[in-house]
């Protein structure tokens, strides 16, 4: 092998080591794109099985699942519109509170803060994005939910109960205490997102508010804030998106009640928490489906919320999906 | 009272209000550690690090198989998702041209925004289905969907960040393009990537839904990756909602376990990314 190296005329050797070099990209160009395709492939192949494992259920029911309201294994009648309903309403509440918490502290974090309090509060506020949602769900059970029985619900009951919003035993489990376990889970992610549009939005627009005799306030409320009003309102469709697909933390907290109810302070279900619940206990292909079906809705739910956050994020900050 | 005070006043109003909603907010991570931290502490023994969960009503054991668990678990996502973000992400950021890596770049966007527990319905079909049981391998797989999206993007953005005369400068010497990314470019992005791949860890640790119905849960050590295998995380759930007293105390030494890795990885990525920052600037 070494002889034959030697003998052979050097231009050609450089030649063969270029062509390999070439191969070698090649090859690395293929491998390298095998991997990336596996990732939309594996994307494809998971709506697919989606589909497929929920044909039984879509054939029996048809579109009637949707607005169904019985949920009756033993007789085999599933309707989703209980789970939808506590899954969006559940979402609207925490929306209701981590909405002003959020927006007002990423306010507070782009405006006034300086630069070192601002980054050191993100990251804590980062920090809390990634507690896993089981203990979330762990300290609800034994702090949130006593607390909400004992004192939150008998007030609100008290002061509002001539609301059909407000009646009911108080369970401390349901609705409302889901819907707060979700708000203080997402407002990270409305912090840290709305907080770099408003940085995003530029200097001169603030002075200019200013030098006009606009407050502090007046030119953040009237000028800073509409300019990247699409990042917040981005920021909040992806807490929307994260709230609707919540499992762990609401299942723990939901109350499990296949009902549809009015007050808020009663138990109700989401989509993920009876899929979290009944998937391993299913018997028959049809309960099972009707499961794997509600995890379609589930699916498709938060891809049309996410897919809309997306745009509204690039279009504001320019990050996202679609990079430089 | 006049326009001007008023206009002052609403402003010093809001101004304050912005102060508390922060206030609140980053008071709320300290509420959970410290409340995780004082139940937790008085929780942990030595025999909760290493004996195995006793029946219900017992006091006493511990949650050793949860824990070699849940590392084994990690062990089979990081083995899948850390070569298929890395490698993906290189495609994305060095050979992709224009329609195709836009394409993979959405659904990886996509992806990360599925709900775990309809991950975790798909590796039911795909695994627990075929396999005809519960195993440490469908979960593994489970959580690895949910740690690519992370490290692709993330080993994407930083091989985007070094600078192009780097790529020139070692075309330029006759180094071919394979040699060129493994020599010159991953090197100078290898912090950020790193970060990126411990945030994927870090998140997957977390995550229960999708293993609860792929590697479900186990009272003994499992021998076998084949078999049900229990993990931290389903084992704080399946502790927390459970009528025993004493369970109730190992979910919050688990939850207290868990949490403390968690955030140390996540301190510990910005830590590795800061560092690579302020190395590049010196």
């Amino acid at each position: 092998m070494a002889t034959a190296a030697v003998t052979a005329p050097p231009q050609s050797r450089a030649r063969k080591l270029i062509d390999f070099s070439r191969d070698g990209d090649r090859i690395a160009h293929l491998v390298t794109f095998l991997f990336a395709a596996s990732v939309f492939l594996v994307t494809v192949f998971l709506v697919y099985e989606l589909w497929i494992h929920s044909g039984p259920s879509r054939a029996k029911f048809g579109f009637s699942f949707l607005t169904g309201r019985t949920w009756d294994p033993v007789a085999e009648q599933f309707g989703a519109l209980p789970f939808i309903y506590g899954t969006v309403l559940t979402s609207l509440i925490a929306l209701l509170i981590s909405v002003p918490l959020g927006v007002g502290a990423a306010i507070f974090l782009s405006e006034l803060a300086p630069p070192q309090l601002s980054n050191a509060c993100t990251f804590l506020v980062e920090l809390l994005a990634a507690v896993p949602s089981v203990i979330f769900g762990l300290l609800a059970i034994f702090t949130l939910v006593p607390l909400m029985r004992q004192y939150v619900e008998p007030f609100l009951k008290h002061a509002l109960g001539f609301l059909p919003l407000f009646q009911g035993p108080a369970f401390g489990v349901g609705y409302l205490t889901a819907g707060l376990i979700l708000a203080i889970m997402t407002f990270p992610f409305i912090i840290s997102i709305s907080r770099e549009a408003l940085l995003a939005v530029p200097r001169e627009q603030r002075e200019a508010a200013l030098a006009l005799g606009a407050t502090k306030w007046e030119s953040t409320w009237q000028v800073v804030v509409p300019f990247a009003r699409l990042g917040i309102i981005g920021s909040i469709f992806l807490a929307l998106a994260r709230a609707l697909g919540e499992t762990m933390a609401v299942t723990m907290v939901i109350g499990n009640d296949t009902g549809i109810h009015t007050s808020l302070l009663s138990p109700g279900y989401t989509i993920a928490a009876i899929i979290a619940n009944e998937f391993t206990e299913a018997t028959g292909d049809i309960y099972l489906s009707s499961l794997v079906e509600l995890g379609l809705v589930l699916f498709a739910l938060t891809m049309v919320l996410n897919g809309a956050a997306q745009l509204l994020i690039i279009a504001t900050t320019g990050k996202g999906s679609k990079q430089p | 009272m006049d326009r001007i005070a008023r206009r002052n006043l609403l402003n010093n109003v809001m101004l304050t209000v912005t102060g508390i909603c922060t206030v609140v907010t980053v008071s709320i991570l300290f509420l959970i550690l410290g409340y995780l931290v004082v139940n937790g502490w008085r929780s942990i023994d030595f025999s909760f690090f290493t004996k195995l969960p006793l029946s219900p009503g017992e006091t006493g054991g511990g949650v050793a198989n949860a824990i070699v668990g849940s590392g084994l678990l990690i062990l089979i996502a990081g083995a899948i998702g850390i070569p298929v973000g890395f490698l993906g992400g290189i495609y994305l950021a060095e050979f992709g041209e224009k329609t195709v890596p836009m394409l993979i770049r959405y659904t990886a966007d996509l992806l990360n925004g599925v709900p775990s527990i309809v991950i975790g319905i798909f590796a039911w079909t795909v695994i627990v289905v075929p396999m005809h049981h519960f195993s440490a391998w469908a979960g593994g797989f489970a959580l690895s969907l949910m740690m690519i999206p992370i490290g692709l993007r993330a080993t994407e953005q930083f091989l985007r960040g070094v600078p192009n005369s780097l790529r020139e400068g070692s075309l330029a010497l006759g180094a071919s393009k394979t040699r060129t990314i493994i020599s010159v470019i991953v090197p100078a992005a290898k912090q950020g990537i790193l970060t990126g791949m411990i945030l994927g860890v870090a998140r997957v640790a977390g995550e229960t839904a999708p293993l609860l119905f792929t590697s479900l849960n186990n009272q003994f050590w499992s021998n076998k990756l084949g078999e049900p295998t229990a993990s931290l995380p389903v084992i704080i759930y399946t502790h927390a909602i459970s009528p025993y007293e004493d369970w109730h105390r190992q979910a919050w030494a688990a939850g207290l376990v868990l949490l403390v890795l968690v955030l140390i990885a996540n301190i510990a990525s910005r830590w590795v990314l800061s560092r690579g920052a302020s190395a590049q600037r010196g």
